[in-house]
Formats: C-alpha cells, sequence, structure tokens
C-alpha cells in the first residue's frame, strides 16, 4: 500500500471536515458563575497577597531599624575603660559581701 | 456600538469582572472549535475551553496588548489542549482487526485505487482519528498544526512556545511516527 499517498489521503479527509464551532446554550454563564465563585471564595489567596505586599515595607524598617542601631551604638571602649569595667566587675561581689 | 477588547479588558482589569463575559461569548466559537481538535468527547471538550477562559482570566493582568487579544487566547487555549493531550495519553495500537466495516471498505478501496475513492469520506475522517489518537501529543499537536490546519511553523513556534528548529524536529518525528501507525494498520491485509 502507498502510505506516502494514504497519509495525504487522510489529512486531506481531516482538512475537508473541520470540528463544528457550536457552543452549548449560555455557555458564558456557566464560566461566569465559575469565576465569580472563585473570587468569593477564595479568601487565602488574597491573604498570601497582602503577605508578599508586606514584604517590602518590612524589609525596609527593619534595614532602617538595624542602620539606626548600628549608626547610634558608642563607640568601643578603650583599653582603660574595659580594664575598669572589668574590675567593677570582679569586685562587685567583695562590695555586696561587705555590706 | 459594541466595545472593543481594549476596553473590556481595561475593564475587568479595573475589577468589573462582568465584562469578561462579552469577550468569551465573541470567542468561545474558536476555542470550541480548536478543543474539539484534540478531544472527542464533548464533556472533555467543554472541560477545555472552560479552562482556557479560567487561565486567561487568571492571567490577564499578564496580557501585554502587543498581539491581538484573540491571539493570546489561542496560545492559551493550543496549550491547554496539549497539556490535555498529555493527561490523556494513549499508548495502544489500533490493528486492521479493530478498525469498523466502513474503515476496513474505505481502505480496501484506497488499496484497490490510490487515486481514486472519494466516496466514505465518514470512514475516512473515522481513520484519521484513529491515527491520531495513537500519535504522541506532540506529533499529535504538529500535525494537526502543521499538516490539518495548514500554519507554518513559525507560528507553530508561537502558538506552542517551541522554538522554530524544535518544530521541525517535531514534525520530522510526527510524520515518522504517523507512517509506522498506518503501516501497522494496514499491514496484516494490505502488506
Amino acid at each position: 500500500m502507498e502510505l506516502e499517498t494514504l497519509h495525504k489521503k487522510l489529512v486531506a479527509v481531516a482538512k475537508a471536515s473541520p470540528p463544528s464551532d457550536a457552543v452549548p446554550y449560555a455557555f458564558e454563564k456557566r464560566i461566569m458563575a465559575r469565576l465569580s465563585a472563585q473570587t468569593v471564595v477564595d479568601v487565602w489567596a488574597l491573604y498570601g497577597r497582602w503577605l508578599w505586599r508586606a514584604v517590602t515595607p518590612c524589609f525596609s524598617v527593619m534595614t532602617g531599624l538595624a542602620i539606626w542601631v548600628l549608626a547610634t551604638m558608642p563607640a568601643e571602649p578603650d583599653s582603660n575603660n574595659l580594664e575598669q569595667a572589668l574590675e567593677n566587675t570582679i569586685l562587685s561581689s567583695d562590695d555586696v559581701a561587705g555590706e | 456600538m459594541e466595545p472593543s477588547d481594549a476596553e473590556l479588558i481595561a475593564a475587568v482589569r479595573k475589577g468589573d469582572v462582568a465584562q469578561f463575559e462579552p469577550l468569551i461569548t465573541r470567542y468561545q466559537p474558536r476555542v470550541f472549535a480548536t478543543a474539539r481538535r484534540y478531544a472527542r468527547r464533548e464533556d472533555e471538550v467543554q472541560d477545555i475551553v472552560q479552562e482556557v477562559f479560567i487561565k486567561a482570566f487568571q492571567k490577564l493582568d499578564s496580557y501585554r496588548a502587543e498581539a491581538p487579544f484573540e491571539h493570546w487566547l489561542m496560545r492559551l487555549a493550543v496549550r491547554t489542549c496539549y497539556d490535555f493531550l498529555r493527561s490523556h495519553q494513549r499508548n495502544r495500537e489500533t490493528t486492521i482487526t479493530e478498525l469498523s466495516d466502513p474503515e476496513v471498505d474505505w481502505l480496501e478501496r484506497f488499496a484497490a485505487a490510490p487515486a481514486g475513492n472519494e466516496e466514505g469520506s465518514s470512514a475516512a475522517r473515522a481513520l484519521i482519528d484513529r491515527v491520531l489518537e495513537q500519535l504522541s501529543p506532540e506529533a499529535r499537536l504538529v500535525i494537526t498544526l502543521l499538516e490539518i490546519e495548514d500554519r507554518s511553523v513559525k507560528e507553530i513556534a508561537e502558538l506552542t512556545g517551541w522554538s522554530v528548529p524544535l518544530v521541525k524536529v517535531r514534525a520530522f518525528r510526527a510524520r515518522a511516527q504517523m507512517k509506522k501507525i498506518l503501516e501497522t494498520i494496514t499491514r496484516e491485509k494490505f502488506l
């Protein structure tokens, strides 16, 4: 059998009989009902969307606070102050015992 | 005067969901015709069309209006049909014994006179449907778009999202696959 001719003939048959474009009655209403139901019920999607929207402001506030804390932090104590602080800490127990 | 696609889309984007209905009414015949190329049962066709419009509604924000809305919608339709084919893939060979009598008659008439054989187009139609159902999803999509709908390779690339070379490769493989199926169907009786 001539398979190439058969192929062409079958394709020509398919081409000659295009599918129907008939639409069932009120089909668009059915889709609209589905869409309306989706937009009403999907509370979680709305919640998720708000969470995503909150990401940028939250991140900005966090960055701002971090910068502010770093900027207002006291400078590193010098060696004398550190020595004094250590001494105070160690001797604080004696002060408490002496009282 | 009826509102244009752009006006309806702008209204839907602003939150007026009801304005999507005229868009459905306008384009559903084309989407139904496309879906009927890939699904045989009417309930499957309706499911595909419904999915196409729901996706269109959900993705409306991504529509850039660079091409007509119809083109964008048909891309969605073709891709939804492809997804349908992939989820309903059947790997079953048909032999001559499974063909109906009119289909066998048509093949016999074709074998006797390949040039003639214009009668019995419903049998031929059933036969081509049977062959298409046995093709892989990629092959069926390519044969349908390229040979039955006479679209160009570039158009198919745009519709499917595949590259032009990939469409060409898949078209070559699809023709080979179709030839193999025809060979299997006709082997017992005619070869």
